[in-house]
């Protein structure tokens, strides 16, 4: 006996196909709500060396979703955590994490190790980036995305040329204004479940031969309504300008800044350019009812509807900061006052005041006395 | 014809569902979906016919289904 005898006994499947999954690598990009179940089932089913990229921590509000995790790996690293909770559980199968997020600096180094990528980050950059690099390395690409109660599946890059990939479905990345705020939108932790476990088994599938896969095609998932929808991709012509045809001019893209996320700023570039200059402003954009208050540095407090009618009083500052509780609607508050103020650097400060609350005990940042 | 709307597409229209006569193409259908619901024209998503994608301005047969899809990106 052994831990695959299920599999094993599996008609159709059997000892060829656990074989190949036990000679096969999976990179999981992002242990967050779809990597979590995804990644769990693939070790489970034995896929002999899995990679694990992630550079984020762990937080309280991920538990009701990313079950890997539990209360005690609060502020641990989402790749490391992953690394060790899976190599106790099973010793023979390779592990592998990169505590570190996808960048395009390292992306085509690690992806070219492993024989199929799991996208399950959570936001377009990332998504465009790894596409991009996977179409270039010739990697086949496990896709899914959730907004709210629906989700979507699909395999990317099955077949060299003929195969289509992200870009044929969605050529350019939406602006940061019409981006869905997926960490302010509410979430049931059972829809990245389906949808990671859905992924996982697209790969395994995949691997093996085992069934009909989505390559080439994208599911739509709906938990309230438990409808499915399935819809067969094609070549977009429209996307050919913008998938970059080699490693130079992949480097050349800033994935970050076209999809208008340059315009955020980190806390400590906030204290930083806050001090001794007093044309820096820092604006909290939140409703008055929310809480915690912004304490320790100095600020105004406009509300986002306010913004427009601020002009007089903003016009004296060079640099602007606006800040909500996760960063996401002053990141679109930042974009609309951008354009009102096409001079000026309007910036969103990353992570919001959830980010300030969390990082201020630390020694993390430094905060300068503020009058 | 029928068309399916999706994730924050269903949201800006307030349904999933909706009757609408024939249209002739993607460009006049769409014309019609942003007047009828401005808030699309900030959104991007892509147009399947008959649960096939489509790219481009392409001609509607009569009595399709169609599905507006948007990308997600939240994991």
């Amino acid at each position: 006996m052994n831990r695959f005898e299920r599999q094993h006994f599996l008609p159709g499947f059997g000892t060829t196909a656990q074989q190949k999954l036990q000679a096969s690598s999976i990179l999981i990009i992002g242990a967050g709500g779809l990597g979590c179940p995804a990644i769990q089932y693939l070790a489970a089913a034995g896929v002999g060396r899995i990679g694990i990229v992630d550079g984020d921590t762990v937080s309280i509000s991920n538990l009701n979703r990313q079950i890997l995790f539990g209360q005690d790996d609060i502020g641990k690293n989402k790749a490391i955590t992953t690394q060790s909770a899976l190599k106790k559980k099973y010793d023979d199968i390779a592990i592998e994490a990169y505590p570190n997020f996808i960048s395009k600096e390292n992306c085509l180094e690690i992806i070219k190790m492993y024989d199929i990528i799991l996208d399950g980050s959570d936001n377009f950059p990332t998504r465009y980036l790894v596409n991009d690099a996977c179409v270039l390395m010739k990697k086949p690409l496990v896709f899914g995305a959730i907004y709210q109660n629906e989700g979507q599946v699909a395999i990317f890059n099955t077949k060299d040329e003929q195969s289509v990939d992200y870009r044929d479905l969605y050529p350019t990345p939406p602006s940061a204004l019409e981006v869905p705020n997926c960490n302010e939108t509410g979430v049931l932790g059972v829809l990245p479940g389906i949808i990671g476990t859905l992924m996982a088994s697209e790969c395994i599938k995949f691997l093996t031969g085992y069934g009909e896969t989505l390559a080439d095609s994208i599911l739509f998932y709906n938990l309230l309504s438990n409808k499915t929808y399935q819809v067969k991709l094609s070549k977009n012509p429209q996307a050919e300008s913008y998938r970059p045809e080699n490693v130079s001019a992949f480097q050349d893209i800033d994935y970050r800044d076209f999809c208008g996320l340059d315009q955020e700023a980190e806390w400590n570039e906030v204290i930083n350019s806050l001090a001794n200059n007093d044309q820096v402003v820092l604006i909290d954009i939140r409703a008055k009812s929310e809480f915690p208050k912004l304490e320790d540095l100095t600020h105004l407090k406009i509300e986002m509807d306010a913004l427009e009618g601020s002009r007089q009083q903003l016009s004296k500052y060079q640099h602007i900061f606006l800040m909500c509780q996760t960063g996401k609607r002053s990141l679109k508050a930042s974009i609309f006052l951008q354009r009102i103020f096409p001079d000026k650097y309007v910036q969103s400060v990353k992570g919001g005041l959830n980010e300030w609350v969390e990082k201020r005990e630390s020694t993390k940042y430094n905060v300068p006395s503020t009058k | 014809m029928k068309i399916l709307a999706f994730g924050k597409i269903a949201e800006i229209i307030g349904q999933e569902e909706l009757q609408v006569d024939n249209f002739p193409n993607t460009e006049i259908l769409k014309g019609y979906l942003y007047q009828q619901f401005p808030d699309l024209q900030k959104m991007k998503f892509s147009i399947a016919i008959d649960k096939k994608l489509t790219s481009g301005d392409v001609s509607i047969p009569m009595d399709v289904e169609i599905a507006l899809l948007p990308p997600f990106s939240g994991g």
